[in-house]
């Protein structure tokens, strides 16, 4: 068989090309076929990476430092494997969403092929400035998602959204042009010991330059003001590719560089993240307290699940068990609030409200909708059996032998706010609501595809094993 | 797989496959659902005699799954899990038939029996439970599992009892995963062992390991309703009288007393805690909760609220008898945790019967009931009497050995603690039994839905549990010292706990 790599890159860029010729109608059925061969090739490529160990790519044969390079580890290929596999269910969802027709679907499909075939691009790219390509590439497909909602609202908050990444990846340019100027490359395998040393003035510049533009992407707090509305507004498959990917890709990075080539310039800034992270699960989890629309109150909680990334980061470099924190909470918040955003949009789409109150009577109407909800809710608290759960053992196992107290309050003190919002709606749409005159059908394919990622969400908790094995360094059992 | 790795699994699997089964079956399919329920239910009993058999001979049943390096889900089939086990899927059955007959015309009964099922299962993965992380998983999934049922009827008031009891098992949840996290990251593991594990860490953690042994009872003495954590229990009885009787008897506060069982005895050691110095405060807190739970049961007029007040006290016994170094109030404290959930369950049975039948929900109301309902009634004073400790019941075993057992450890303010909550058991339960048998009944009852035939005072489904759970107290204490009767076993338990 040929190699899979390339092809994680090619396919989606191709589909999303014909996609965008085709129209919608037959241009989703090409879209959900290719998403389907990506993620059996992107399983193919685990099984490669798990045999043999990293896999490095001189593509067109040059290598560095004149051509592109890829690198492919336990982490990349777990975010790669984590992209198809969420990717799949939302596209059938937005094909059933989107209908057949309307000015909203028409652009989904090209640019969600855009999208994805960026997200692969970042997820193996091995210089610097490559990765700003891909970066700029997933952002402003990701713009257009959101804008080609049409409505006012929407633009507007695509606008606020363009200008975040934008001046996100402003930033990071900046600093890869500083990087470049002071160690005369940009590939990180030759930077990793140019940086070791003494690095110039410049560098540490970048450094924050970069890492600044990254949580800009990344939405953590303080820089989280644009993802509610841009969250919140689009289409709901949209929504759910954002919260649930789109962010990962910016983290990635961010935690790529920081462990690897950064990490000898930014130990002593290790906390501020965490610091930053702790405000964003208070912040982030009280705003969906109190949030009145049901996409607001999903998005706020993007904001909060975020927070919980970054609090490992003062731990990893001496805990082991924060790495593995950290992935288990990126998979499962990824599943888990693709499953809930598109939960959501069933509940918009049957009852014509998107109200927290307007939920009454789901529990009747669309228990399996409300059952798919609560289950990924059961995630985002961190409630056993799930992988958020798992997520959550380990930061507090690794945040308790370093005796780091405050991020284990912040730990448990989020699990209950998490539990707040979850349960607002949960006890909302137990309530016994006026019989409607209206039937909408709920349409069985979202029903089931946002069951299908909930239930991968908790499975997560239970057979997790293999992603800890992906990530952990090659010796170890 | 051997069998001896398959069958607690399968014990697990019996209302698990049922419950998911019942899920996804239309509301319509009253044969069907009501065949699986049984079917599952029955299964578990017959697995579990299986199991009693092999463990009474020495057989070691376990399974051991590895969910990430360092942390293994393990289930472990042992003879203090048995014994919370037995007494679970025995009750369980009861409260299916009862269940059944209870909410034949109600809506949503697929999701209350699916929910059903998961609450029993996580209960048996509580009692089997090998380590504290696996006893963690299926004690949040109890939570989880009982919330649609305490929410089940959809009113307001059912939300506000759903909601408390919700606020209070997550924040009990909350502390108890700090506590365990911490000792797992001191010990490396939770696994438990008999006579404890922790006493290799002693004398460099001393002033750690007890503080989290007060983070670990906290966390279970929400759901044993311990005192000052007691307040969703009378608030939850908004709940259909089968969950109550879940709540009371079969799954919940059995669920938070157990924790406390496992916790002094295969997690710390009774010796190790009682050389920290942890017992006493232990015991004093069980001896509040009785005397407090049996005070304020007193003053409630509403029949539902006084018997929960009644929990909050019984359940107590069982921590009493495990905080009190020595076998004899071990055996006591274990054989009161199947004895209460015997007769509290039969009182909850009988408290539905009457609200179901007659609409009668207040303690002022129950002038005459016992005439009007006699077997019902007998079934309520046999279970009452029970609770008082009066002869010939199972009660009056469990506090024999409990007052025995405070006399060995030589904590006699136990033994007044004791009789003094006799006292307050009579006090609020006989002017019930009073009313009921020797009051002239009213002209017209609160809410008559179920008219007098002849003898059948009420559905069969809704008379037999009741009689056969108040037989069960009466044979319990003429039996107590049969090869089969749950002293025995408890007895079999305290030797290997106390002679490993």
């Amino acid at each position: 068989m040929t190699d899979p790599l390339p092809w994680l890159v090619v396919l989606p860029l191709a589909w999303a090309s014909v996609a965008f010729l085709l129209g919608p109608g037959r241009g989703a059925v090409l879209a959900a076929f290719g998403v389907a061969l990506q993620c059996a090739l992107a399983f193919e490529l685990a099984a490669r990476v798990q045999a043999a160990g990293a896999l490095r790519y001189a593509v067109g044969g040059w290598g560095s430092p004149l051509g592109i390079d890829w690198y492919v580890d336990g982490l990349a290929v777990l975010m790669l494997g984590l992209t198809q596999v969420v990717a799949l269910p939302l596209l059938l969802y937005a094909r059933s969403y989107f209908g057949h027709a309307g000015a909203a679907g028409r652009y989904f499909w090209p640019l969600a092929g855009f999208l994805i075939g960026g997200m692969n691009a970042l997820f193996v790219s091995a210089d610097l400035f490559n990765l700003y390509v891909t970066l700029e590439i997933v952002g402003l497909a990701a713009v257009g998602l959101v804008a080609a909602g049409g409505g006012a609202a929407q633009l507007a908050a695509a606008l606020r959204y363009l200008f975040a990444t934008l001046l996100g990846s402003g930033a990071f340019l900046l600093g890869v042009a500083l990087i470049y100027g002071a160690c005369g490359t940009v590939s990180i395998e030759l930077l990793g010991p140019l940086l070791a040393g003494e690095a110039p003035r410049a560098v540490y510049v970048a450094v924050v330059l970069m890492s600044v533009g990254l949580f800009l992407k990344t939405a953590l707090f303080p820089f989280h003001y644009w993802l509610p509305p841009a969250h919140g507004g689009a289409a709901v498959p949209v929504s759910a590719l954002l919260s649930a990917l789109v962010i990962k890709a910016s983290f990635y990075l961010l935690l790529r560089l920081w462990l690897d080539i950064f990490a000898p310039l930014v130990q002593p800034l290790a906390w501020l993240p965490a610091v930053l992270g702790s405000a964003a699960i208070l912040w982030g989890s009280w705003q969906a307290v109190r949030a009145e629309h049901l996409k607001l109150l999903v998005a706020w909680s993007t904001v909060a699940q975020i927070g919980y990334l970054f609090l490992a980061f003062p731990l990893l470099a001496t805990q082991a068990a924060a790495l593995d924190a950290v992935v288990f909470q990126t998979v499962s918040h990824a599943l888990a609030k693709a499953a809930m955003f598109a939960a959501t949009g069933v509940v918009i789409h049957v009852t014509g409200n998107d109200t927290v109150a307007g939920v009454a009577g789901v529990a009747q109407r669309l228990p399996l909708t409300l059952f798919a909800f609560a289950l990924a809710g059961v995630t985002l608290m961190g409630l056993p059996p799930s992988g958020g759960f798992l997520a959550k053992w380990l930061l507090i196992d690794a945040a308790l032998a370093e005796g780091a107290w405050p991020l284990v309050l912040v730990v448990l003190l989020g699990g209950l706010l998490a539990a707040w919002y979850v349960f607002r709606v949960l006890r909302q749409a137990f309530l016994l609501a006026p019989p409607t005159e209206v039937a909408v059908r709920a349409p069985r394919l979202m029903e089931w595809s946002a069951l299908l990622l909930a239930a991968a969400s908790v499975a997560l908790g239970v057979r997790g094993i293999e992603l800890a094995r992906l990530i952990a360094p090659v010796g170890a059992s | 797989m051997t069998p001896n790795e398959a069958l607690p699994l399968a014990v697990l699997a019996s209302s698990l496959l049922p419950g998911l089964l019942i899920f996804a079956l239309p509301e319509e399919r009253v044969g069907l659902r009501t065949t699986l329920n049984l079917l599952g239910a029955v299964a578990k009993v017959v697995l579990i005699a299986a199991l009693l058999a092999g463990v009474a001979a020495g057989e070691e049943y376990g399974f051991r799954y590895r969910v990430l390096p360092g942390l293994d889900l393990v289930f472990r089939a042992d003879a203090l899990a048995l014994l919370f086990v037995s007494l679970s899927a025995l009750l369980w059955f009861f409260t299916t038939l009862y269940a059944i007959g209870y909410l034949e015309s109600g809506p949503h009964r697929s999701r209350f029996f699916g929910f059903f099922s998961l609450c029993v299962t996580s209960t048996m993965g509580i009692a089997m439970a090998g380590n504290l992380f696996t006893f963690f998983v299926f004690y949040e999934l109890l939570t989880l599992s009982t919330f649609p049922l305490v929410a089940h009827r959809g009113t307001p008031q059912a939300m506000r009892g759903a909601t408390v009891y919700l606020a209070y098992t997550l924040l009990g949840g909350t502390v108890l995963l700090t506590g365990i996290v911490w000792l797992h990251s001191l010990a490396g593991h939770t696994d438990f062992a008999q006579g404890g594990f922790l006493g290799v860490l002693a004398a460099h953690h001393d002033a750690t390991l007890r503080i989290i042994f007060v983070l670990l009872i906290a966390g279970v003495g929400v759901k044993a309703a311990l005192v000052p954590l007691h307040g969703w229990l009378p608030q939850a009885m908004v709940a259909p009288a089968p969950v109550s009787a879940l709540l009371h008897a079969v799954a919940v506060v059995k669920a938070g007393a157990f924790g406390v069982v496992r916790i002094v005895y295969e997690v710390y050691g009774v010796e190790f805690a009682q050389a920290l110095g942890l017992l006493l405060p232990l015991a004093v807190i069980a001896a509040i909760t009785i005397v407090w739970g049996s005070l304020r049961a007193l003053f409630q007029d509403d029949l539902k609220k006084r018997l929960a007040f009644s929990t909050v006290s019984q359940v107590a016994y069982i921590v009493l008898g495990v905080a009190l170094f020595g076998p004899v109030g071990t055996i006591g404290g274990l054989v009161h945790l199947v004895h209460q959930g015997i007769m509290k369950i039969t009182l909850f049975f009988c408290a539905g019967n009457y609200a179901e039948t007659l609409g009668i929900h207040k303690v002022s109301q129950m002038d005459g009931a016992g005439r009007r309902m006699p077997l019902t009634s007998l079934a309520f004073t046999v279970a009452a009497l029970g609770m008082m400790g009066a002869p010939f019941t199972a009660g009056a075993v469990s506090k024999a050995w409990l007052a025995d057992g405070a006399r060995t450890a030589g904590m006699d303010w136990a033994v007044w603690v004791l009789s003094v909550s006799s006292l307050l058991n009579a006090a609020y339960f006989l002017p019930i039994a009073w009313r009921s048998w020797m009051r002239p009944g009213p002209r017209v009852w609160p809410q008559e839905h179920i008219a007098a035939r002849g003898w059948r005072e009420t559905p069969w489904l809704l008379l037999l549990p009741p009689l056969v759970t108040a037989l069960a107290t009466l044979l319990f204490g003429v039996f107590a010292h049969a090869a089969w009767s749950p002293l025995s076993w408890a007895q079999l338990i305290a030797q290997r706990e106390y002679v490993p």
